[in-house]
Protein backbone atom coordinates (compact mmCIF):
# COMPACT_ATOMS: atom_id res chain seq x y z
CA UNK A 1 0.00 0.00 0.00
CA UNK A 2 2.80 2.49 1.41
CA UNK A 3 4.43 1.54 -2.16
CA UNK A 4 1.06 2.68 -4.36
CA UNK A 5 1.13 6.09 -2.36
CA UNK A 6 5.25 6.43 -2.84
CA UNK A 7 4.28 5.76 -6.90
CA UNK A 8 0.85 8.46 -6.78
CA UNK A 9 3.41 10.80 -4.94
CA UNK A 10 5.72 10.22 -7.75
CA UNK A 11 3.12 10.59 -10.37
CA UNK A 12 2.13 14.40 -9.12
CA UNK A 13 5.97 15.76 -8.97
CA UNK A 14 5.72 14.06 -12.76
CA UNK A 15 3.13 16.25 -13.87
CA UNK A 16 3.82 19.56 -11.83
CA UNK A 17 7.04 19.31 -13.51
CA UNK A 18 5.18 18.58 -17.26
CA UNK A 19 2.89 22.02 -15.91
CA UNK A 20 5.96 23.98 -14.91
CA UNK A 21 8.55 22.62 -18.12
CA UNK A 22 5.26 23.79 -20.08
CA UNK A 23 5.25 27.30 -18.73
CA UNK A 24 8.77 27.21 -19.51
CA UNK A 25 7.86 26.55 -23.04
CA UNK A 26 6.15 29.81 -24.03
CA UNK A 27 9.13 32.08 -23.46
CA UNK A 28 12.27 32.00 -25.33
CA UNK A 29 14.32 32.54 -22.87
CA UNK A 30 13.16 29.52 -20.03
CA UNK A 31 12.42 27.17 -22.96
CA UNK A 32 15.53 24.99 -22.94
CA UNK A 33 14.88 24.31 -19.45
CA UNK A 34 11.07 24.30 -19.66
CA UNK A 35 11.99 21.08 -21.87
CA UNK A 36 14.38 19.69 -19.75
CA UNK A 37 12.15 20.18 -16.45
CA UNK A 38 9.53 18.17 -18.50
CA UNK A 39 11.82 15.44 -19.52
CA UNK A 40 12.99 14.87 -16.12
CA UNK A 41 9.49 14.49 -14.82
CA UNK A 42 9.01 11.99 -17.73
CA UNK A 43 11.81 9.97 -16.29
CA UNK A 44 10.02 10.28 -12.72
CA UNK A 45 7.02 8.95 -14.55
CA UNK A 46 8.56 6.04 -15.84
CA UNK A 47 11.03 5.12 -12.85
CA UNK A 48 7.46 5.29 -10.47
CA UNK A 49 5.81 3.14 -13.45
CA UNK A 50 8.13 0.33 -12.84
CA UNK A 51 7.94 0.73 -9.04
CA UNK A 52 4.31 -0.64 -9.78
CA UNK A 53 4.35 -3.83 -7.04
CA UNK A 54 4.09 -7.09 -9.05
CA UNK A 55 5.83 -5.76 -12.22
CA UNK A 56 7.45 -8.85 -14.81
CA UNK A 57 8.72 -9.41 -18.44
CA UNK A 58 11.51 -7.01 -17.33
CA UNK A 59 13.44 -8.28 -20.54
CA UNK A 60 10.52 -7.42 -22.76
CA UNK A 61 10.31 -4.35 -21.23
CA UNK A 62 13.95 -3.34 -21.21
CA UNK A 63 13.91 -5.32 -25.17
CA UNK A 64 10.91 -1.88 -26.01
CA UNK A 65 12.98 0.62 -24.42
CA UNK A 66 16.46 -0.33 -26.03
CA UNK A 67 14.64 -0.82 -29.53
CA UNK A 68 12.92 2.83 -28.92
CA UNK A 69 15.77 4.36 -28.38
CA UNK A 70 18.06 2.79 -30.89
CA UNK A 71 15.38 4.00 -33.57
CA UNK A 72 14.52 7.95 -31.85
CA UNK A 73 17.51 8.92 -30.80
CA UNK A 74 20.00 8.84 -33.89
CA UNK A 75 16.71 10.20 -35.43
CA UNK A 76 16.33 12.76 -33.42
CA UNK A 77 19.73 13.73 -33.72
CA UNK A 78 20.04 13.47 -37.22
CA UNK A 79 17.13 15.63 -38.09
CA UNK A 80 17.62 18.48 -40.45
CA UNK A 81 16.08 21.62 -38.76
CA UNK A 82 14.24 21.95 -42.26
CA UNK A 83 12.64 18.26 -41.79
CA UNK A 84 11.66 18.99 -38.09
CA UNK A 85 7.83 19.10 -38.97
CA UNK A 86 7.78 15.69 -40.64
CA UNK A 87 9.46 14.11 -37.38
CA UNK A 88 7.07 15.79 -35.45
CA UNK A 89 4.32 14.00 -37.19
CA UNK A 90 6.59 10.96 -37.11
CA UNK A 91 7.01 10.99 -33.37
CA UNK A 92 3.51 11.69 -33.25
CA UNK A 93 2.16 9.07 -35.23
CA UNK A 94 4.33 6.36 -32.77
CA UNK A 95 2.55 7.65 -29.76
CA UNK A 96 -0.60 7.06 -31.04
CA UNK A 97 0.03 3.89 -32.64
CA UNK A 98 1.49 2.14 -29.14
CA UNK A 99 -2.15 4.06 -27.71
CA UNK A 100 -3.98 1.87 -30.24
CA UNK A 101 -1.52 -1.17 -29.76
CA UNK A 102 -1.91 -1.23 -25.99
CA UNK A 103 -6.19 -0.91 -25.78
CA UNK A 104 -6.08 -3.90 -28.83
CA UNK A 105 -4.65 -6.02 -25.75
CA UNK A 106 -6.53 -4.66 -23.54
CA UNK A 107 -9.43 -6.29 -25.89
CA UNK A 108 -7.38 -9.46 -25.66
CA UNK A 109 -6.76 -9.80 -21.88
CA UNK A 110 -9.99 -8.92 -20.34
CA UNK A 111 -12.22 -11.09 -23.25
CA UNK A 112 -13.43 -7.91 -24.36
CA UNK A 113 -13.63 -6.23 -21.69
CA UNK A 114 -16.16 -8.67 -20.02
CA UNK A 115 -14.94 -7.89 -16.85
CA UNK A 116 -14.43 -4.65 -16.89
CA UNK A 117 -17.05 -1.24 -15.80
CA UNK A 118 -18.67 -0.34 -19.09
CA UNK A 119 -16.49 3.18 -18.90
CA UNK A 120 -13.44 1.49 -18.82
CA UNK A 121 -14.27 -0.10 -22.13
CA UNK A 122 -15.62 2.94 -23.36
CA UNK A 123 -12.35 4.82 -22.73
CA UNK A 124 -10.32 2.41 -24.24
CA UNK A 125 -12.31 2.01 -27.67
CA UNK A 126 -12.14 5.85 -27.75
CA UNK A 127 -8.22 5.55 -27.50
CA UNK A 128 -8.20 2.94 -29.99
CA UNK A 129 -9.89 4.59 -32.56
CA UNK A 130 -8.16 7.41 -31.85
CA UNK A 131 -5.10 6.41 -31.45
CA UNK A 132 -5.07 4.07 -35.03
CA UNK A 133 -6.38 7.27 -36.22
CA UNK A 134 -3.64 9.35 -35.16
CA UNK A 135 -0.80 7.03 -36.18
CA UNK A 136 -1.94 6.65 -39.81
CA UNK A 137 -2.95 10.16 -40.42
CA UNK A 138 0.36 11.21 -38.97
CA UNK A 139 2.07 8.42 -41.55
CA UNK A 140 0.74 9.94 -44.18
CA UNK A 141 1.05 13.69 -42.96
CA UNK A 142 5.17 12.63 -42.89
CA UNK A 143 5.13 11.12 -46.34
CA UNK A 144 3.44 13.99 -48.07
CA UNK A 145 5.98 16.68 -45.92
CA UNK A 146 8.53 14.04 -47.01
CA UNK A 147 7.77 14.08 -50.51
CA UNK A 148 7.22 10.67 -50.38
CA UNK A 149 3.44 10.98 -51.59
CA UNK A 150 2.55 14.19 -53.57
CA UNK A 151 2.03 16.82 -51.48
CA UNK A 152 -1.31 18.17 -53.74
CA UNK A 153 -4.34 16.94 -52.06
CA UNK A 154 -5.16 13.60 -53.22
CA UNK A 155 -9.09 12.67 -52.95
CA UNK A 156 -12.12 11.07 -53.89
CA UNK A 157 -14.08 14.28 -54.66
CA UNK A 158 -17.39 14.56 -53.84
CA UNK A 159 -17.63 10.98 -52.11
CA UNK A 160 -15.22 11.95 -49.90
CA UNK A 161 -16.77 13.30 -46.83
CA UNK A 162 -19.40 10.36 -47.27
CA UNK A 163 -17.26 8.26 -47.05
CA UNK A 164 -15.07 9.14 -44.46
CA UNK A 165 -18.56 9.13 -42.23
CA UNK A 166 -19.00 6.10 -42.96
CA UNK A 167 -15.26 4.95 -41.78
CA UNK A 168 -16.45 6.65 -38.81
CA UNK A 169 -19.35 5.12 -38.24
CA UNK A 170 -18.20 1.77 -38.94
CA UNK A 171 -15.38 2.01 -36.39
CA UNK A 172 -17.60 3.25 -33.81
CA UNK A 173 -20.34 0.40 -34.18
CA UNK A 174 -17.37 -1.83 -33.67
CA UNK A 175 -16.94 -0.18 -30.60
CA UNK A 176 -20.35 0.09 -29.76
CA UNK A 177 -20.70 -3.75 -30.23
CA UNK A 178 -18.00 -4.76 -28.45
CA UNK A 179 -18.70 -2.14 -25.40
CA UNK A 180 -22.06 -4.16 -25.20
CA UNK A 181 -20.63 -7.21 -24.41
CA UNK A 182 -19.75 -9.32 -27.98
CA UNK A 183 -16.27 -10.76 -27.47
CA UNK A 184 -15.06 -11.03 -31.17
CA UNK A 185 -11.88 -9.95 -31.76
CA UNK A 186 -12.33 -9.55 -35.25
CA UNK A 187 -14.48 -6.51 -34.04
CA UNK A 188 -11.35 -5.14 -32.44
CA UNK A 189 -9.55 -5.76 -35.93
CA UNK A 190 -12.36 -4.12 -37.91
CA UNK A 191 -12.43 -1.02 -35.58
CA UNK A 192 -8.74 -0.46 -35.64
CA UNK A 193 -8.59 -0.66 -39.83
CA UNK A 194 -11.49 1.32 -40.15
CA UNK A 195 -9.83 3.93 -37.86
CA UNK A 196 -6.52 3.65 -39.98
CA UNK A 197 -8.54 3.85 -42.92
CA UNK A 198 -10.35 7.09 -41.79
CA UNK A 199 -6.94 8.50 -40.91
CA UNK A 200 -5.68 7.77 -43.92
CA UNK A 201 -8.72 9.16 -45.55
CA UNK A 202 -8.72 12.32 -43.72
CA UNK A 203 -5.65 14.00 -44.19
CA UNK A 204 -4.62 12.46 -48.15
CA UNK A 205 -7.52 15.01 -49.46
CA UNK A 206 -5.30 17.90 -47.23
CA UNK A 207 -3.05 20.09 -49.40
CA UNK A 208 0.67 21.18 -47.88
CA UNK A 209 -0.47 24.61 -46.96
CA UNK A 210 -2.68 23.32 -44.27
CA UNK A 211 -0.37 20.02 -43.14
CA UNK A 212 0.91 22.33 -40.03
CA UNK A 213 -2.63 22.81 -38.41
CA UNK A 214 -3.22 19.10 -39.23
CA UNK A 215 -0.08 17.87 -37.65
CA UNK A 216 -0.94 20.14 -34.39
CA UNK A 217 -4.34 18.76 -34.76
CA UNK A 218 -3.40 14.56 -34.52
CA UNK A 219 -1.17 16.03 -31.90
CA UNK A 220 -3.98 17.23 -29.44
CA UNK A 221 -5.79 13.82 -30.69
CA UNK A 222 -3.14 11.93 -29.52
CA UNK A 223 -3.08 13.35 -26.13
CA UNK A 224 -6.76 13.14 -25.69
CA UNK A 225 -6.03 9.21 -26.41
CA UNK A 226 -3.49 8.91 -23.80
CA UNK A 227 -5.99 10.67 -21.19
CA UNK A 228 -8.82 8.10 -22.26
CA UNK A 229 -5.96 5.22 -22.04
CA UNK A 230 -5.10 6.85 -18.33
CA UNK A 231 -9.17 6.35 -17.70
CA UNK A 232 -9.02 3.26 -18.65
CA UNK A 233 -5.89 1.95 -16.64
CA UNK A 234 -6.90 3.87 -13.46
CA UNK A 235 -3.47 6.04 -14.41
CA UNK A 236 -3.34 9.40 -12.97
CA UNK A 237 -0.02 10.55 -15.02
CA UNK A 238 -1.61 9.52 -17.90
CA UNK A 239 -4.69 11.11 -17.65
CA UNK A 240 -3.25 14.89 -16.60
CA UNK A 241 -0.28 14.42 -19.46
CA UNK A 242 -2.74 13.27 -21.96
CA UNK A 243 -5.12 15.78 -21.58
CA UNK A 244 -2.67 18.66 -20.89
CA UNK A 245 -1.81 17.79 -24.41
CA UNK A 246 -5.14 17.36 -25.83
CA UNK A 247 -6.36 21.17 -24.29
CA UNK A 248 -3.07 22.95 -25.46
CA UNK A 249 -2.92 21.22 -28.79
CA UNK A 250 -6.39 21.99 -29.24
CA UNK A 251 -5.37 25.77 -28.41
CA UNK A 252 -2.00 25.76 -31.03
CA UNK A 253 -4.37 24.07 -33.97
CA UNK A 254 -6.85 26.62 -33.56
CA UNK A 255 -4.47 29.82 -33.43
CA UNK A 256 -2.76 28.40 -35.95
CA UNK A 257 -5.69 27.76 -38.39
CA UNK A 258 -6.65 31.53 -37.45
CA UNK A 259 -4.03 32.81 -38.74
CA UNK A 260 -5.09 31.43 -42.02
CA UNK A 261 -7.93 32.16 -41.81
CA UNK A 262 -9.39 28.64 -41.71
CA UNK A 263 -11.91 26.83 -39.30
CA UNK A 264 -10.75 23.44 -38.19
CA UNK A 265 -13.59 21.62 -40.01
CA UNK A 266 -13.33 23.19 -43.46
CA UNK A 267 -9.36 21.85 -43.42
CA UNK A 268 -10.57 18.50 -41.97
CA UNK A 269 -13.24 18.39 -45.00
CA UNK A 270 -10.08 18.84 -47.22
CA UNK A 271 -9.28 20.64 -50.57
CA UNK A 272 -7.37 23.48 -50.21
CA UNK A 273 -6.02 23.94 -53.46
CA UNK A 274 -8.06 21.30 -54.23
CA UNK A 275 -8.62 20.67 -57.85
CA UNK A 276 -11.24 22.64 -58.35
CA UNK A 277 -9.26 26.03 -59.02
CA UNK A 278 -11.97 28.28 -58.41
CA UNK A 279 -9.14 31.22 -57.91
CA UNK A 280 -8.70 33.78 -60.46
CA UNK A 281 -6.03 32.32 -63.11
CA UNK A 282 -4.10 34.66 -64.16
CA UNK A 283 -2.74 33.76 -67.95
CA UNK A 284 0.69 33.30 -68.86
CA UNK A 285 0.79 36.36 -70.98
CA UNK A 286 1.29 38.83 -68.20
CA UNK A 287 4.84 39.58 -67.62
CA UNK A 288 6.87 39.93 -64.88
CA UNK A 289 9.98 41.43 -64.90
CA UNK A 290 13.25 39.45 -64.35
CA UNK A 291 16.48 41.07 -62.58
CA UNK A 292 20.13 40.04 -61.88
CA UNK A 293 21.88 39.21 -59.07
CA UNK A 294 24.08 42.72 -59.45
CA UNK A 295 20.71 45.00 -59.66
CA UNK A 296 19.24 43.29 -56.23
CA UNK A 297 22.02 43.63 -54.85
CA UNK A 298 22.57 47.95 -55.69
CA UNK A 299 18.87 48.12 -54.77
CA UNK A 300 19.66 46.78 -51.23
CA UNK A 301 22.63 48.59 -50.88
CA UNK A 302 21.14 52.22 -51.28
CA UNK A 303 18.39 51.24 -49.27
CA UNK A 304 17.57 52.13 -46.14
CA UNK A 305 15.72 49.49 -44.55
CA UNK A 306 15.22 46.30 -46.42
CA UNK A 307 12.89 43.60 -44.78
CA UNK A 308 13.47 39.94 -45.81
CA UNK A 309 10.23 37.61 -45.89
CA UNK A 310 11.40 33.95 -45.82
CA UNK A 311 9.01 31.18 -46.68
CA UNK A 312 9.18 27.40 -47.29
CA UNK A 313 11.52 27.87 -50.37
CA UNK A 314 14.20 29.25 -47.44
CA UNK A 315 13.77 25.87 -45.97
CA UNK A 316 14.12 23.85 -48.93
CA UNK A 317 17.24 25.56 -50.30
CA UNK A 318 18.65 25.31 -46.57
CA UNK A 319 19.55 29.61 -47.17
CA UNK A 320 19.22 30.61 -43.69
CA UNK A 321 23.50 30.79 -43.71
CA UNK A 322 23.31 32.64 -46.78
CA UNK A 323 20.58 35.07 -45.50
CA UNK A 324 22.10 36.12 -42.81
CA UNK A 325 25.43 36.44 -44.47
CA UNK A 326 23.82 39.16 -46.89
CA UNK A 327 22.06 40.77 -44.12
CA UNK A 328 25.09 41.71 -41.67
CA UNK A 329 26.69 42.69 -45.37
CA UNK A 330 23.89 44.98 -45.56
CA UNK A 331 23.90 46.49 -41.85
CA UNK A 332 27.96 47.13 -42.13
CA UNK A 333 26.82 49.24 -45.21
CA UNK A 334 23.85 50.61 -42.79
CA UNK A 335 20.61 49.27 -44.27
CA UNK A 336 18.53 48.50 -41.64
CA UNK A 337 17.43 44.14 -41.79
CA UNK A 338 14.60 42.84 -40.06
CA UNK A 339 12.32 39.74 -40.98
CA UNK A 340 8.90 39.62 -41.60
CA UNK A 341 7.48 36.11 -40.42
CA UNK A 342 4.31 34.94 -41.57
CA UNK A 343 2.47 32.68 -38.68
CA UNK A 344 2.20 29.76 -41.17
CA UNK A 345 5.34 30.76 -43.14
CA UNK A 346 7.10 27.41 -44.10
CA UNK A 347 5.62 23.84 -42.74
CA UNK A 348 4.89 24.80 -39.22
CA UNK A 349 4.12 27.91 -37.26
CA UNK A 350 7.74 29.28 -35.91
CA UNK A 351 9.45 27.44 -38.80
CA UNK A 352 11.43 30.09 -39.82
CA UNK A 353 12.17 31.22 -36.49
CA UNK A 354 13.64 28.13 -35.74
CA UNK A 355 15.68 28.26 -38.84
CA UNK A 356 17.32 32.12 -38.97
CA UNK A 357 18.22 31.22 -35.00
CA UNK A 358 20.19 28.21 -36.22
CA UNK A 359 22.05 30.68 -38.42
CA UNK A 360 22.61 33.13 -35.78
CA UNK A 361 20.18 35.52 -36.96
CA UNK A 362 19.49 38.15 -33.59
CA UNK A 363 15.41 37.14 -31.88
CA UNK A 364 14.79 40.96 -32.25
CA UNK A 365 15.10 41.12 -35.80
CA UNK A 366 12.10 39.01 -36.70
CA UNK A 367 8.96 40.34 -36.74
CA UNK A 368 5.45 39.00 -36.65
CA UNK A 369 2.74 39.63 -38.74
CA UNK A 370 1.18 42.95 -37.00
CA UNK A 371 3.70 44.31 -36.27
CA UNK A 372 5.97 44.10 -39.28
CA UNK A 373 2.81 45.22 -41.95
CA UNK A 374 2.87 48.84 -40.50
CA UNK A 375 6.32 48.77 -41.90
CA UNK A 376 6.23 48.03 -45.20
CA UNK A 377 5.25 51.10 -46.67
CA UNK A 378 8.28 52.78 -45.07
CA UNK A 379 10.24 50.00 -46.92
CA UNK A 380 12.49 50.45 -49.46
CA UNK A 381 12.94 46.71 -50.52
CA UNK A 382 10.72 43.51 -49.41
CA UNK A 383 13.16 40.66 -50.63
CA UNK A 384 10.73 37.99 -50.70
CA UNK A 385 12.66 34.52 -50.17
CA UNK A 386 10.45 31.36 -50.85
CA UNK A 387 7.35 32.87 -49.66
CA UNK A 388 4.63 32.56 -52.07
CA UNK A 389 0.86 32.44 -50.48
CA UNK A 390 1.32 34.13 -47.55
CA UNK A 391 2.38 37.49 -49.87
CA UNK A 392 -0.38 37.01 -52.27
CA UNK A 393 -1.97 40.48 -52.30
CA UNK A 394 -5.22 38.17 -53.75
CA UNK A 395 -6.27 37.64 -50.21
CA UNK A 396 -7.35 41.05 -49.39
CA UNK A 397 -8.36 41.96 -52.63
CA UNK A 398 -10.09 38.53 -54.54
CA UNK A 399 -13.41 37.14 -53.37
CA UNK A 400 -12.87 34.38 -55.73
CA UNK A 401 -9.94 33.14 -54.37
CA UNK A 402 -9.30 30.13 -52.54
CA UNK A 403 -7.07 31.97 -50.01
CA UNK A 404 -9.41 35.06 -49.57
CA UNK A 405 -9.16 36.05 -46.30
CA UNK A 406 -6.75 34.99 -45.47
CA UNK A 407 -3.89 37.15 -43.04
CA UNK A 408 -0.95 38.41 -45.29
CA UNK A 409 1.88 40.23 -45.36
CA UNK A 410 1.39 43.72 -47.06
CA UNK A 411 4.50 43.34 -48.95
CA UNK A 412 2.82 45.20 -52.52
CA UNK A 413 2.66 48.66 -49.90
CA UNK A 414 7.02 48.76 -49.98
CA UNK A 415 8.15 51.11 -52.55
CA UNK A 416 10.36 48.18 -54.33
CA UNK A 417 10.10 43.82 -54.53
CA UNK A 418 12.42 41.40 -55.52
CA UNK A 419 11.47 37.68 -55.26
CA UNK A 420 13.48 35.09 -55.23
CA UNK A 421 11.82 32.24 -56.55
CA UNK A 422 12.94 28.89 -58.23
CA UNK A 423 10.39 29.21 -60.96
CA UNK A 424 6.65 30.68 -61.63
CA UNK A 425 4.88 27.55 -60.09
CA UNK A 426 2.01 28.44 -57.61
CA UNK A 427 2.51 27.81 -54.09
CA UNK A 428 1.33 25.50 -51.71
CA UNK A 429 -2.41 26.71 -52.44
CA UNK A 430 -2.03 26.13 -55.93
CA UNK A 431 -2.94 29.97 -56.74
CA UNK A 432 -1.14 32.42 -58.76
CA UNK A 433 0.26 35.20 -56.67
CA UNK A 434 -0.72 39.01 -58.20
CA UNK A 435 2.26 40.25 -56.48
CA UNK A 436 4.78 38.64 -58.78
CA UNK A 437 3.19 40.50 -61.97
CA UNK A 438 3.17 44.28 -59.87
CA UNK A 439 5.08 46.58 -61.83
CA UNK A 440 7.42 47.60 -58.75
CA UNK A 441 8.25 43.74 -58.20
CA UNK A 442 11.34 42.02 -60.15
CA UNK A 443 12.52 38.23 -60.01
CA UNK A 444 14.98 36.71 -59.50
CA UNK A 445 15.34 33.50 -60.62
CA UNK A 446 17.17 30.47 -59.13
CA UNK A 447 17.99 28.49 -56.31
CA UNK A 448 17.29 30.88 -53.04
CA UNK A 449 20.57 29.59 -51.24
CA UNK A 450 22.89 30.18 -54.74
CA UNK A 451 20.74 33.17 -55.47
CA UNK A 452 21.45 34.93 -51.86
CA UNK A 453 24.81 34.32 -52.52
CA UNK A 454 25.45 35.54 -55.78
CA UNK A 455 23.82 38.92 -54.41
CA UNK A 456 26.14 38.57 -51.85
CA UNK A 457 29.05 38.81 -53.61
CA UNK A 458 28.03 41.59 -55.75
CA UNK A 459 27.21 43.25 -52.24
CA UNK A 460 31.09 42.73 -51.18
CA UNK A 461 31.90 44.03 -55.07
CA UNK A 462 30.01 47.15 -54.54
CA UNK B 1 -12.81 6.01 -8.75
CA UNK B 2 -14.22 7.17 -12.14
CA UNK B 3 -15.47 10.26 -10.96
CA UNK B 4 -12.00 11.21 -9.38
CA UNK B 5 -10.40 10.61 -12.52
CA UNK B 6 -12.91 12.77 -14.37
CA UNK B 7 -12.19 15.91 -11.77
CA UNK B 8 -8.51 15.46 -12.46
CA UNK B 9 -9.44 15.41 -16.45
CA UNK B 10 -11.62 18.13 -16.68
CA UNK B 11 -8.97 20.39 -14.38
CA UNK B 12 -5.83 19.17 -16.34
CA UNK B 13 -7.80 20.27 -19.31
CA UNK B 14 -8.05 23.59 -17.98
CA UNK B 15 -4.45 23.73 -16.81
CA UNK B 16 -3.95 23.07 -20.60
CA UNK B 17 -5.84 26.11 -21.91
CA UNK B 18 -4.09 28.25 -19.04
CA UNK B 19 -0.41 27.16 -20.25
CA UNK B 20 -0.48 27.57 -23.75
CA UNK B 21 -2.82 30.79 -23.85
CA UNK B 22 -0.39 33.13 -24.12
CA UNK B 23 2.71 31.98 -26.56
CA UNK B 24 4.61 34.03 -29.17
CA UNK B 25 4.39 32.56 -31.97
CA UNK B 26 8.33 31.85 -32.44
CA UNK B 27 8.06 29.31 -30.13
CA UNK B 28 4.84 27.21 -31.70
CA UNK B 29 6.86 24.91 -33.08
CA UNK B 30 9.20 24.16 -30.47
CA UNK B 31 6.05 24.33 -28.03
CA UNK B 32 4.05 21.54 -30.74
CA UNK B 33 7.08 19.80 -30.54
CA UNK B 34 7.50 19.36 -26.96
CA UNK B 35 3.77 18.70 -26.38
CA UNK B 36 4.58 15.83 -28.61
CA UNK B 37 7.11 14.48 -25.97
CA UNK B 38 4.75 14.54 -23.40
CA UNK B 39 2.12 12.39 -24.82
CA UNK B 40 4.78 9.93 -25.27
CA UNK B 41 3.92 9.20 -21.59
CA UNK B 42 1.27 6.57 -22.94
CA UNK B 43 4.55 4.64 -22.70
CA UNK B 44 3.43 3.95 -19.34
CA UNK B 45 0.60 2.26 -20.54
CA UNK B 46 2.55 0.08 -22.29
CA UNK B 47 4.60 -0.46 -19.55
CA UNK B 48 1.47 -1.41 -16.83
CA UNK B 49 0.16 -3.68 -19.67
CA UNK B 50 2.50 -5.51 -20.28
CA UNK B 51 4.76 -5.75 -16.94
CA UNK B 52 1.65 -7.00 -14.90
CA UNK B 53 1.30 -10.10 -17.17
CA UNK B 54 0.68 -10.41 -20.94
CA UNK B 55 0.35 -14.19 -21.29
CA UNK B 56 0.13 -14.99 -25.08
CA UNK B 57 2.97 -14.15 -27.17
CA UNK B 58 0.68 -12.17 -30.00
CA UNK B 59 0.17 -10.10 -26.57
CA UNK B 60 3.51 -9.60 -25.81
CA UNK B 61 4.78 -8.39 -29.12
CA UNK B 62 2.18 -6.15 -29.29
CA UNK B 63 2.99 -4.47 -26.05
CA UNK B 64 7.28 -4.41 -26.99
CA UNK B 65 6.14 -2.73 -30.22
CA UNK B 66 3.85 -0.37 -27.94
CA UNK B 67 7.07 0.04 -25.50
CA UNK B 68 8.65 0.51 -28.41
CA UNK B 69 6.92 3.36 -30.02
CA UNK B 70 6.22 5.08 -26.56
CA UNK B 71 9.82 5.10 -26.03
CA UNK B 72 10.40 6.87 -29.64
CA UNK B 73 7.62 9.25 -29.02
CA UNK B 74 9.34 10.32 -25.58
CA UNK B 75 13.29 10.13 -26.71
CA UNK B 76 12.78 11.50 -29.81
CA UNK B 77 10.68 14.19 -28.69
CA UNK B 78 12.62 15.77 -26.09
CA UNK B 79 15.92 15.72 -27.95
CA UNK B 80 14.54 17.25 -31.19
CA UNK B 81 12.72 19.78 -28.79
CA UNK B 82 15.85 20.51 -27.56
CA UNK B 83 17.73 20.54 -30.61
CA UNK B 84 15.13 23.20 -31.56
CA UNK B 85 15.60 25.72 -28.94
CA UNK B 86 18.92 25.20 -28.47
CA UNK B 87 19.65 28.03 -31.27
CA UNK B 88 17.22 30.12 -29.46
CA UNK B 89 19.48 29.64 -26.40
CA UNK B 90 22.95 30.04 -27.57
CA UNK B 91 22.21 33.14 -29.60
CA UNK B 92 20.33 35.10 -27.07
CA UNK B 93 23.83 34.84 -24.95
CA UNK B 94 25.50 35.95 -28.39
CA UNK B 95 23.41 39.32 -27.92
CA UNK B 96 23.73 39.74 -24.41
CA UNK B 97 20.00 39.88 -23.79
Amino acid sequence: MSRDILIQCLYIVAFALFIYGLMGLTGPRTAVRGNLIAAVGMGIAVVATLLTPGMGNWLLIVLGVVLGTIVGVPAAKRVKMTAIPQMVALFNGVGGGAVALIAWVEFRQSDGFAHEPVYVAVASLFSAIVGSVSFWGSNIAFGKLQELISGRPIGVGRLQQPLNLLLLLGSVACAALIATGTDNEWLMIGLLVAAAVLGVMVVLPIGGADMPVVISLLNALTGLSAAAMGLALNNTALIVAGMIVGASGSILTNLMAKAMNRSIPAIVAGGFGGGGGTGTVIEGDRSVRRTSASDAAIQMAFANQVIIVPGYGMAVAQAQHAVREMAELLESKGVSVVYAIHPVAGRMPGHMNVLLAEADVPYDRLKEMDEINREFSRTDVAMVIGANDVTNPAARTDQDSPIYGMPILNVDESRSVIVLKRGMAPGFAGVDNALYFDPKTSMLFGDAKSSVNEVTEELKAL
Amino acid sequence: MLVQNLAVLVLAGFVGFAVISKVPNTLHTPLMSGTNAIHGIVLLGGLIVLGLGAESVLDKILLVIAIAFGTINVVGGFLVTDRMLAMFKDRSKGTGK
